[in-house]
């Protein structure tokens, strides 16, 4: 079977591996700065109105490469702040400790933290140093990657998905003025309850490693990628959209599981790399089978949210929902990368 | 060598940071193997910012807890992922079980070590055969205790010979931890890339040993 040939050659509209982050910031401030200010010593972005008195500050962050998360979800009803690190690299305490900071409006400050080794070790630094000045700090973490089937000889779960979703229902929270244990005991409830699964069609190219991260055969797929370009649990052979969208929607299904009657958010989003044409396809076939599973869907998204660089694939995340989130979902939000109400 | 100074401990980093800088690229393969691929990338800003701060006008350490303490927090805040925390900890307790020594003996270095070793497998949670870098310090840690002489210089031979040599032995490993652990059985067959960099600092702390104090 041919195998994908790395010419050597890196197509990126970059300008040098080194400043694609601080350029990336640049740029953002350039675009947005009338709703974000960016901080680049260290580096975190921030509400441009923050700290806000009396709410919840949240933060969140975690490597570059996933764009528009987390940057792009700070702004009124979302993030007060976030903490971006290097492609696919933890960003370092020092970063989340200023921020936190930086917006804290006198309610505490929530860590919103996805599970892999670095973030949560380098984020448990920062709310010790936060603690020791006195800031009460709380954290959520998401850990919704059923493909990560046996967590006792892991790192465990993943966060994916459910942290789009986390970062806008629980951005609402604190904008409604829900107190940070209310907003804590919310978190470890959407936590419980979404789950994701993900798939990539195509590697990617982290731009100071200038080759991708995993070779693909032509005619076959990666089942269960995480977010960063690390290669998934197994690969198959390419199938057709309705396939694919099986092979993911019945293990996140079986896993919690979803039963006949629950209402639920679906949430079809695209790795950085396939367009959103083929995001509907996949949406078509898994909202078929949630009708046929007895699901019914509340609320949606589909779209580019949470990306692995140029990566081609898709990832599903399932989140149970009810009154109260179905209100916090439509309430009003205005950043650069979800904007609504 | 029979004590760890200041110019010992300077002399360590500096030669921590040109085989980190050599290295740089095998970290980096050996990471994207069953990683994300940035090991390299992430230690050499590390040591890059550390060289820095040390050339950079203020007052220089005093004291080898001084000269830890600086190399600690500096890997804290500029590598990242997990072994910003890791190796910053590592260096932080070796900086606090040296504090107020003018030069260590033997034990003290090993005793420090040993504090350096334990605060990593704290923060990381990692056990002997993860495949991570607690598997070349910890067999590393226990030749240089049991080299019942006096020598530093050869113990820290020793030492940086059996990282070496664990290192390579995790090849074989599956991992348990880390992002590799998400590979299952398709970690096995790839040298863990924190073992490599945990050996390539030994190896550093080895090489003044043997041109002496």
């Amino acid at each position: 079977m041919p195998e994908l040939v790395h010419t050597g050659v890196m197509k990126k509209l970059i300008n040098s591996p080194q400043d694609v982050v601080r350029e990336e910031l640049e740029g953002m401030e350039a675009a947005h700065g009338d709703r974000l200010r960016i901080n680049y010593d260290p580096v975190y972005i921030a509400r441009k109105d923050a700290p806000v008195k009396g709410k919840v500050g949240l933060v969140s962050g975690g490597g570059s490469g996933h764009e528009p998360m987390h940057g792009g979800y700070v702004g009124k009803g979302m993030l007060d702040a976030a903490c971006p690190g290097h492609v696919f690299t933890s960003p370092t305490p020092d970063q989340m400790y200023e921020a936190s900071k930086a917006v804290n409006g006198g309610a505490g400050i929530l860590h919103i933290v996805k599970n892999y080794t670095g973030d949560v070790m380098n984020f448990d630094l920062a709310k010790e140093m936060l603690e020791a000045d006195g800031i009460k700090v709380e954290s959520v973490l998401t850990d919704d990657d059923v493909a990560v089937e046996n967590s006792l000889y892991t790192a465990g779960r993943r966060g994916v998905g459910l942290t789009v979703l986390m970062e806008k229902l629980l951005g609402a929270a604190a904008e409604q003025r829900m107190d940070l244990a209310e907003i804590k005991k919310l978190g470890d409830v959407i936590r419980g309850t979404g789950r994701s699964m993900g798939i990539a069609l195509t590697a990617c190219t982290v731009p100071h490693a200038g080759k991708p991260s995993f070779e693909l055969p032509e005619d076959e797929i990666e089942l269960g990628i995480g977010i960063h370009g690390e290669p998934g649990r197994r690969r198959v052979k390419i199938a057709s959209a309705d396939e694919i969208t099986e092979m993911l929607l019945d293990p996140i299904i079986s896993d919690l599981p979803y039963k006949k009657g629950d209402d639920v958010l679906l949430f079809v989003n695209g790795m950085g790399g396939t367009p959103l044409i083929e995001l509907y396809i996949i949406y078509r076939k898994a909202a078929q089978i949630a009708k046929r599973r007895g699901l019914k869907i509340v609320r949606n998204l589909v779209g580019t949210y949470i990306t692995s660089l140029e990566m081609a694939g898709t990832s599903i995340t399932l989140l149970k929902m009810n009154d109260q989130l179905c209100r916090l979902w439509d309430a009003p939000v205005d950043t650069p990368g979800l904007r609504w109400g | 060598m029979e004590y760890l100074g200041l110019e010992n401990a300077r002399s360590w980093i500096k030669a921590a940071a040109l085989l980190i800088s050599e290295n740089a690229s095998l970290l980096t393969e050996l990471d994207t193997a069953i990683g994300d691929g940035d090991h390299g990338e992430n230690m050499m800003r590390g040591f890059n910012a550390i060289g820095k701060k040390l050339e950079a006008g203020g007052t220089p350490p005093a004291d080898p807890a001084g000269l830890f303490k600086l190399v600690g927090m500096t890997l804290l805040s500029s590598v990242g992922g997990a072994a910003g925390p890791l190796y910053g900890g590592f260096f932080l307790a070796l900086g606090k079980a040296s504090a107020g020594k003018e030069k260590l003996s033997k034990p003290e270095v090993g005793q420090a070590l040993a504090e350096g070793v334990a605060d990593i497998q704290r923060r990381g949670k990692a056990r002997l055969g993860d495949k991570t870098m607690v598997d070349a310090l910890v067999p590393a840690l226990e030749i240089f205790r049991a080299s019942s002489d006096g020598d530093l210089a050869g113990a820290l031979q020793a030492a940086a010979d059996k990282a070496h040599q664990a290192a390579e032995a995790t090849i074989p490993l599956q991992a348990r931890k880390g992002r590799a652990s998400y590979l299952g059985e398709r970690s096995i067959g790839h040298q863990d890339p924190g073992a490599t960099s945990a050996w390539l600092l030994l190896k550093a702390l080895a090489s003044i040993g043997a041109v002496g104090s």
